[in-house]
Parts: C-alpha cells; structure tokens; sequence
C-alpha cells in the first residue's frame, strides 16, 4: 500500500511541481514573417523573471524594439528559481535559427562563457557580465558592461543637494563586488556634493536572496529614515520595493534603479539611475545585422548613454531648475573625464 | 555608544516586534501540528499560498475583510489536504513537506504569471490598516495598532491556555505523545491530528498575509525562508508556547541588531551577528541549553 501511495501521490506531485517551476517559458515568435534570411535572438531571464520592472523588463523591451525596428525574430526563457541556466542557454543554442542568445545578469559568467566555447558559430552576450582577466572570453561573446558607479554618482550628488537633514542612504541587495559599485559611486557623488553629509549603507544579505526580500528591505530603510536619513538610493532588486513602501510610510524620499522606478511611489522617488540594458540589448543585435559584432568587453558610461538618472515632468517638481543645472554641469565634467569616478 | 542609543528606542523595540511577529505565526503553527505528533515543514509554503491568495482576492474584490477570509480558507483546504497525505495515507511526512513546499512556490509563481502576467511581482494593494484608537497610547501604541501583532501577542497566552488548561489541548497533547494509550482511552486519534494540522494552516496563514499586508504587493521568494527560522524558533522554545515567543524575540532581536550594526557603520562583520541565532539553535539542538525533546511519538504515522 505505503509504495503505491508513494508512486500515484508524491510522484505526480514532484512531477507537477517541476513542471509549474519550468512551465514559464513563452515563446514569441512571429511564425507570419518566417523569412529564412530574418535574424533570431535568444534570451535567457536572470532571478526575478519577466514583469520584475527592472532589469530584466529592460532586456525584454530591448527585443521588442530590436522586433520592431530591425525585423527580428525572439524567444525568451524564464528558467525561474534554482533552475539550470546552462540547459537554458543550451536549449536556445542548438536551434538552427538562432544566431544570438543572450544572458541577463552576472550569475550568467560561467555558463554562458562555456556555452560560447561550446557553440563557436553562434553569438553570445551577457549583460553585468563579470570579466576574469585570467579567464580570456571567447571571441563570440559579448560581455555588456555598465559604469553604474558613474549613474551612482549623479543620483548622489543629487541627494546631497537634496537633503535637508544632511543624512542620506543606501540599500543594498547581495552584499557584492557589483553592488559595490553602486555603492560606492553613491557615496563619492553625496561626498563631492556636501562633504559633510553622513552616509547609512546596509545590505539584505550575502546571498542572492537579497534581491527579493522586500520585508527586510522595508525595515532596513524604516531603521535608516528613523536615523535622520530622509533620501535613500536602493541597488536591490526586488527588496527595493520595501524601499518604497517605508518612503510612503515616513513620507520620504526614494531613488530608484534601473528603470524608472517613480510608479512604484508616484510623490516618493526623487529619481532613478537608469541602466539602459534595452539599449545594449537592442545594439547587439544591431551589430550582428550589420555585421559588426565583436566579442570583447563593451563598457558602456554616461558617455554612452549606458546609464543615466531620470529628470521628466514626474519628478521636475522634486528638483529646482538650479539643482538640475548643476548635476548637468557635474555630468559633463565626468563625461569630459574632469572628474574621475572610481568603481571601487 | 551610537549603537546601543539606536538600540534603546522605541523605534527599534517596534521593529524587534514586527519581525518576531511572522516568526512566532510560524512557530506557533508548527507546534500545534507537531503537539499531535505530524511534523510540519510545509510551513514556509502555508506562508507563501497565504500571501499570494491574500494579494490575489485584495486585488481582485478590493475587499480586505474577504480576501483575509479566502486567503485563510484556501490555507486551511491545503492543510486538509497536507493532512489527507500524512494522517490518512500516512505518507512520509518529511517528504510531504518538502513536496509542499516545492509545489506552492512554482503554483504561486504560475498563477501570478496567468493572473498578473509577471513571473515576480503583483501590482500594489491596500494593506490592513492600523486600529487608530490603540495607535494613540504612548510607546506601546505602535507596536499593537497592527491587528496581526496583537493577535500574535494574545497567542502566547491563548496557546499556552489551549494546550495546557483545556481538555482539548490534553487530548492533542497525548496524541502526539503516545497515540496507543490515547485511543485506548476512546480518543479520535487521527481525528486530533487532523486537528492540529488544520489550526497549523490557520496561524501560518496569518503569517504570510501580514507580510503580504506589510509589503502591499505579493512577490516571488518574498517570504524568503522565514517559515524555516520558525520551525528553529519552535525547537529552541522546544515546543512550549511561552518559550516558543522568546525563541521568536531572539531571532527577531538579531535580526534587527543586525540591521543597526550594518547602519551605524560599528566595524563588525553583520554575518557575524547574522549567524548568531542559528548558532543558539546549534547548542540547543545539541544539548548544550536545556534538555530539548519534541513530542514522543511526532514524526510517526498512526
């Protein structure tokens, strides 16, 4: 009795629920215009998934374009929790059409560096990938860098003129050398703007679970508003939606990332730093269809157009034309290298 | 010395208070299932449905009553049905809670991708508002304004008082201990433990629609293992109501010291600090504080 239980009960269970986790794959491909000629991409969601209004969302909106303006064709992937990004990525590879896949974020690296090895024919790029410089990249991949620290800076700054109680914040996500980035950007653009002004930095955790812990997100930035701090700028995915609950709460102020977070608390975000992931996204495959990809790292700054911080007609009121002015001016003095921005 | 003044504020109590207040849910739920003697470590997926269908109806009906009330039947159906596996087909029951678990966590995300067309957020609620009368007494008032937290608060004693001083509770209890005297003493065995899973289901309800009502919006992961640091929280308070809530204050007290450690920028390692709960439940676990010993006959199918 027990082991038929076991085979008609838990078994279908363990089977459905695989499949719930590995059913969020959509495919979008438009079989109307199947040219021969027409180019197809191939993408791979980082954790959080489509709809997670940031980082990933951008990539997507990056395929949309590239769909619309250069006539390509695209499939996505969600591979959802735990799930085995390598097989992902190797599902997309083997299919003939596919000529480019892309991987969305940093815990991308190893796979998609070994994909790119095992597939020399098909492009690769890899978004936050984190370049080893004893591990030489293969040359058809594409690593799509961003100086948020140069983005970081610009939002500090802003917050340092912005701060009547000269205490300002950082929520960090996974406690990282890429959201270290972030934060230190941040800290140099407040120190360059007032000197003086102190600085509350926390991380969710030392594990990727950091990006989606809204709850303890909430609470670090409810303890640093309790402290005085009345702007603070989140780098933590998911768990930066407590950000903005707390700012909604405390009736402070948040800064956004990535995207243009100011719908998650229209009134509360001062501003976002913006990484335009669709921009890379939509370059990449622009380059494959010119045929100018290049493999190598593509590091892309406020020069670029890589990042950048949100100034529109939702927050104008927040920022005095003054302040604006002078952020302008800030930006140009990085972008003409006058001042140098470090990334650690 | 800037530390230990953000310690001793009222701010920093309500946040101790908050945070505990998911945990001792969480705890409390499995320790009436596992006082009848079936071990629950679906715990962290009772949160998770109870989350998501508590956004889901809120989004739906705008009625936050009702969507309470959906979100703790749907829980209850599933403790039901956690209990048809254990108590019925006396299916191993550490198996069953891992399937549990691995199937709510992919089950909430499907639905949020059908219904909200998001692999990992919902849109914004509203959450369960305050009670603006309690709000207004002086330092106490923030912390039991919150319906949920007063309710976990009241637990403790109504717990205590179920468990120990009604006939109920003794009857629960002796399942759990020694099922082959209980039922020669004409006691619906399975029925008690049905019993006590499905009162499991109900508090770890409440759980995860607080957070949900905390965060306004439900999203992937976003209990983020809490209904783990519960099931700890029940072996440290080695099941006793009482013992159970501190166990929970610890993990909370930690939890909050971290943060103002991380913020007022003091030079120790916040893993440090974060690593100090588990570790008590180490000791505990190993014998180190106190004898710990769970229900005699938990864990066994009857």
């Amino acid at each position: 009795m027990k082991k038929n239980f076991l085979l008609y009960v838990i078994l279908p269970i363990c089977v459905l629920s695989l499949a719930f986790n590995g059913c969020a794959k959509k495919d979008n491909t438009d079989t109307s215009s199947n040219k021969s000629s027409t180019i197809k991409a191939g993408l791979v969601f980082d954790i959080g998934g489509r709809g997670d209004k940031s980082f990933n969302d951008a990539a997507y909106n990056g395929l949309e374009r590239a769909k619309k303006e250069l006539g390509i064709e695209f499939e996505v992937i969600d591979p959802g929790d735990g799930a085995d990004r390598e097989s992902a990525l190797r599902k997309l590879a083997v299919k003939k059409d596919i000529s480019i896949i892309f991987g969305v974020g940093f815990i991308f690296t190893d796979d998609i560096t070994k994909m790119a090895k095992e597939f020399p024919d098909k492009k690769f790029a890899c978004v936050d990938f984190s370049v080893d410089e004893k591990n030489p990249m293969p040359a058809n991949l594409q690593a799509l860098e961003f100086k948020e620290e140069e983005g970081s800076f610009l939002v500090g700054y802003l917050a340092a003129l912005t701060t009547k109680t000269n205490k300002v914040g950082f929520l960090g996500g996974m406690e990282s050398a890429l959201i270290k980035k972030f934060e230190t950007g941040y800290k140099q653009g407040v120190k360059f703007g007032k000197p003086d002004c102190e600085i509350y930095s926390a991380y969710v955790s030392v594990n990727p679970d950091g990006f989606k812990n809204p709850g303890k997100g909430k609470e670090i930035c409810l303890s640093q508003f309790d402290k005085g701090a009345d702007i603070i700028y989140h780098a933590s995915g998911l768990s930066g939606l407590g950000l903005f609950e707390a700012a909604r709460e405390k009736k402070k102020l948040g800064i956004g990332v990535d995207l243009d977070q100011y719908k998650e608390a229209p009134g509360f975000v001062l501003t976002s730093m913006v990484k335009m992931v669709d921009e890379a996204v939509f370059d990449a495959i622009k380059d494959l269809k010119n045929n100018t990809f290049i493999g190598g790292v593509k590091t892309l700054g406020l020069k670029d157009k890589g990042v950048d911080y949100v100034y529109d007609a939702n927050n104008k009121s927040l920022i005095p034309d003054d302040v604006h002015k002078k952020i302008e001016d800030v930006r140009a003095k990085i972008m003409s290298g006058e001042i140098k921005v470090a990334d650690k | 010395m800037e530390l230990f003044n953000s310690i001793l504020t009222v701010a920093f109590l309500t946040q101790v208070f908050r945070l505990m207040t998911p945990y001792y849910l969480g705890a409390s739920a499995a320790n009436f299932s596992e006082r009848g003697g079936v071990i629950n470590i679906a715990i962290e997926g009772f949160m998770i449905l109870s989350a998501f269908s508590f956004a889901m109806f809120n989004i739906l009906t705008h009625n936050i009553p009702l969507a309470i009330f959906l979100a703790l039947i749907i829980n209850v159906v599933f403790a039901l049905l956690y209990s048809v596996f254990t108590v019925k087909l006396k299916i191993n029951q550490i198996v069953t809670g891992v399937g549990f678990n691995i199937l709510i966590a992919g089950l909430t995300k499907f639905l949020m991708m059908i219904i909200f067309h998001s692999s990992s957020n919902t849109e914004r609620f509203e959450g369960i508002p305050d009670n603006e009368l309690i709000g207004k007494i002086p330092l106490v008032g923030a912390i039991l304004s919150d319906y949920i937290v007063l309710f976990a608060l009241i637990l403790i004693f109504l717990s205590n008082f179920i468990l120990f001083k009604t006939t109920f509770g003794l009857r629960l209890r002796s399942v759990g201990e020694n099922p082959e005297a209980a039922e020669s003493l004409g006691i619906k065995v399975r029925r008690y433990k049905v019993y006590g899973i499905l009162i499991s289901g109900f508090l770890a309800a409440l759980g995860g629609i607080w957070l949900a009502s905390e965060q306004k919006s439900f999203s992937d992961g976003m209990i983020a293992g809490r209904g783990y640091i519960a099931l700890a929280a029940m072996i440290i308070g080695k099941w006793k109501p009482v013992n159970i809530f501190f166990a929970s204050l610890i993990f909370a007290f930690f939890e909050a010291l971290q943060i103002s450690i991380q913020i007022s920028g003091v030079p120790i390692p916040s893993q440090l600090i974060q690593m100090l709960p588990y570790l008590i439940t180490i000791l505990v676990l190993i014998g180190l504080i106190g004898k710990t010993k769970p229900p005699a006959a938990d864990g066994v199918p009857y």
